[in-house]
């Protein structure tokens, strides 16, 4: 499994920046442009970068859909269990004031539910087609 | 706060509107995870139960108290999100949510027959969240949100109606074609709330009609009004939009037809409604016209073509998709004589048409888990095979037709005398000539029911085999409301008139 060395090498170096970058625009998003569904978006690239060049089987490997679709339903989970812990506080639902941390902590969780749930998303429908594609053997490149 | 809810914890009472949205949507997703479909069916039947308990809770609040509002992030309205009930929405949400529970309990019975194994948990997942958003739609004060959550319904339905494939392949066309058309319907719908934005500033509902007050004339108003009708009326399957619907509702899963018939067009009603009286200002010269020259006669029309294509159908489930098509047009006439009496008509006829085709496409579930049946000529000799189905089957289709005695005659009676105080004849004509063909595609299915010897199997007759207690329930709570209110017709007269008085603005 030689060929593609220069594609393998160069996403491998590209996949760790890719996720960084992601979780730089999840964060950003307290502050300026940005927020969970963007990041999302750019974590579930890094992962599809992967399955493109090391293939399907070993991207599946690595993040198994089994495990996508638990984190599509934990995103959804968190959000709406933020509003539900804000009720057990006292507040209206979603009312971020009344959770420990104020509206900062409140938008950073809800945030990463969105990140988990679209990122996951992203991830199953890629696996879904994908997976009805027949692999390209490495001659026919 | 009523007297019969004391007993409740006072959070669960005041934060009753959004959990009743949130926690179906929470247990759907939890739901469509687990490995056991058996489990994920114990979450969905309590949950379903929770929300039917809630909203027969708020319904009474909302009798009692009057209007009920509340603020989603403590963000006052108009600018945070409000979810409001009054008369209009409190019997929609009740009959959500009751609907959705007698699905519940008949769900294993379909489900294992027509579902693959692996998708069972991924199916109830996604009934629970049709349910959260159907309920979302209906409690929800802010027009935006409505989008939203019509998408959560719509989507979560798609796949509903897709996983009939198991049965039958034709369901994945339907389902696009489904997935087309719903999609288009909402895209218009967010255009026109786009619409509506851009004239007022406010998504809030209360807030848009106060500031549409003095834009009568105002291009980018009509223009959203004609938007949000289109749109909504591809949703509700107003005729001539309503192509996607015999497809979706013959190649669903049987479990599927049933809830969708008796709850996803009824809220998309209830959304029209909202929008046209609520939002808009009937008043207004171009809302007038179009319910007088553009929905009224296309709801007349709707009624006698679609009964008359109705009567040649062969196959039965398509034939009672069609006659929804035309029980629609019944909704709508009401709806565009503009009138408190044709409003509370039309509220009315839809509370009994959930009612009568909930029976009819559940007792067709259950001769389907049976005998397999989809055409008519299959449904030969029923009577005696299925002799339980077939009575709660009766019951429903003369409630269709319009028998004195069930709930169908009661509406149609009161859409009937609110034609002839507005003095539209041929409005009553396309009534009379509407259920003259009710009568005629009924009394074919019922013919070939009791009037024909059952189907030879090896040379003898086939035996009876009632069906499971399951599917009778459900099908007989509904038949037996068919003939409660009927005769009894003062509770659902009550909520149709609170209804109609809500939307015209007169009383709570």
């Amino acid at each position: 499994m030689n060929s593609h060395i220069v594609l393998k090498v160069a996403s491998k170096v590209l996949i760790p920046l890719i996720v960084v970058f992601g979780l730089y625009v999840q964060f950003h998003g307290d502050f300026g442009a940005g927020g969970g569904f963007q990041a999302g978006v750019i974590v579930a690239v890094a992962v599809i970068l992967y399955a493109l060049v090391f293939g399907l089987e070993e991207a599946r490997r690595a993040v198994p859909p089994a495990v996508a679709k638990i984190g599509a339903a934990l995103g959804v989970v968190i959000y709406a269990g933020v509003g539900i812990v804000s009720i057990a506080l006292g507040g209206n639902y979603l009312d971020y004031f009344v959770i420990p941390g104020g509206q900062h902590i409140g938008v950073l969780l809800v945030e990463i539910g969105v990140l988990l749930t679209v990122a996951s998303v992203m991830l199953l429908i890629f696996y879904a087609f994908a997976g009805r594609a027949r692999e390209i053997p490495d001659e026919e490149w | 706060m009523t007297p019969e809810i004391a007993f409740l914890p006072g959070w669960l009472v005041q934060h009753a509107p959004p959990l009743l949205v949130v926690t179906p949507l929470i247990a759907g997703v939890i739901a469509a995870v687990l490995p056991s479909a058996r489990a994920s069916w114990g979450i969905v039947l309590a949950i379903t139960f929770f929300a039917a308990a809630m909203a027969s809770f708020i319904a009474m609040q909302v009798m009692e108290v009057g209007v009920w509002s509340y603020a989603l992030g403590s963000w006052a309205p108009p600018l945070g999100i409000e979810y409001r009930i009054d008369g209009l929405n409190a019997g929609m949400l009740l009959l959500v949510a009751v609907i959705g529970f007698l699905c519940a309990i008949y769900a294993p019975a379909s489900v294992e027959a027509e579902v693959a194994p692996e998708n069972r948990s991924a199916f109830y997942g996604a009934f629970l969240i049709c349910f959260a958003g159907l309920l979302g739609v209906a409690i929800t004060g802010d027009a935006f949100n409505v989008f939203v959550f019509l998408e959560i319904s719509s989507i979560s339905t798609y796949a509903l109606v897709a996983m009939g494939a198991g049965r039958d392949r034709r369901a994945l066309t339907a389902s696009y074609n489904y997935l087309i058309m719903g999609t288009i319907g909402a895209t218009f719908f967010v255009i026109g709330v786009g619409f509506l934005y851009m004239a007022t500033g406010t998504l809030n509902m209360a807030d848009i009609a106060d500031r549409l007050q003095g834009l009568e004339g105002d291009r980018t108003v009509q223009a959203g009004f004609a938007f949000i009708v289109v749109g909504l009326g591809l949703k509700l399957a107003m005729y001539p939009l309503h192509s996607w619907l015999p497809n979706a509702y013959s190649y669903a899963p049987t479990l599927v037809t049933a809830f969708l018939a008796a709850t996803a067009t009824k809220v998309a009603f209830y959304t029209l409604i909202r929008f046209v009286f609520g939002v808009f200002d009937p008043g207004f010269g171009f809302a007038g016209l179009s319910m007088i020259w553009l929905i009224a006669p296309l709801a007349a029309a709707g009624m006698v073509v679609a009964s008359f294509q109705a009567v040649f159908q062969s196959d039965v489930r398509r034939l009672f998709a069609y006659s929804s098509v035309a029980q629609v047009g019944y909704m709508l006439l009401g709806v565009g004589l503009g009138t408190a009496a044709g409003m509370s008509a039309s509220f009315l006829h839809l509370f009994n048409h959930a009612l009568m085709k909930g029976t009819v496409f559940l007792a067709l579930g259950a001769m389907w888990l049976g005998f397999g049946v989809t055409r008519i000529t299959d449904l030969r000799g029923m009577g005696r095979t299925m002799p339980y189905t077939s009575a709660a089957f009766v019951i429903g289709g003369l409630s269709l037709v319009g028998v004195p005695g069930t709930a169908g005659f009661v509406s149609k009676w009161a859409l009937l005398v609110a034609c002839l105080d507005r003095g539209w004849w041929w409005a009553v004509l396309a009534l009379g000539a509407a259920s003259v063909l009710a009568f005629f595609y009924v009394g074919r299915v019922l013919e070939m029911m009791y009037l024909r010897e059952p189907p030879q199997h090896d040379g003898h007759a086939v035996t009876r085999s009632p069906a499971p207690l399951a599917a009778l329930a459900p099908m007989w709570i509904l038949a037996a409301a068919n003939l409660v209110f009927g005769i009894w017709a003062d509770i659902p007269v009550r909520l149709a008139n609170a209804a109609a008085a809500a939307v015209l603005g007169s009383a709570p």
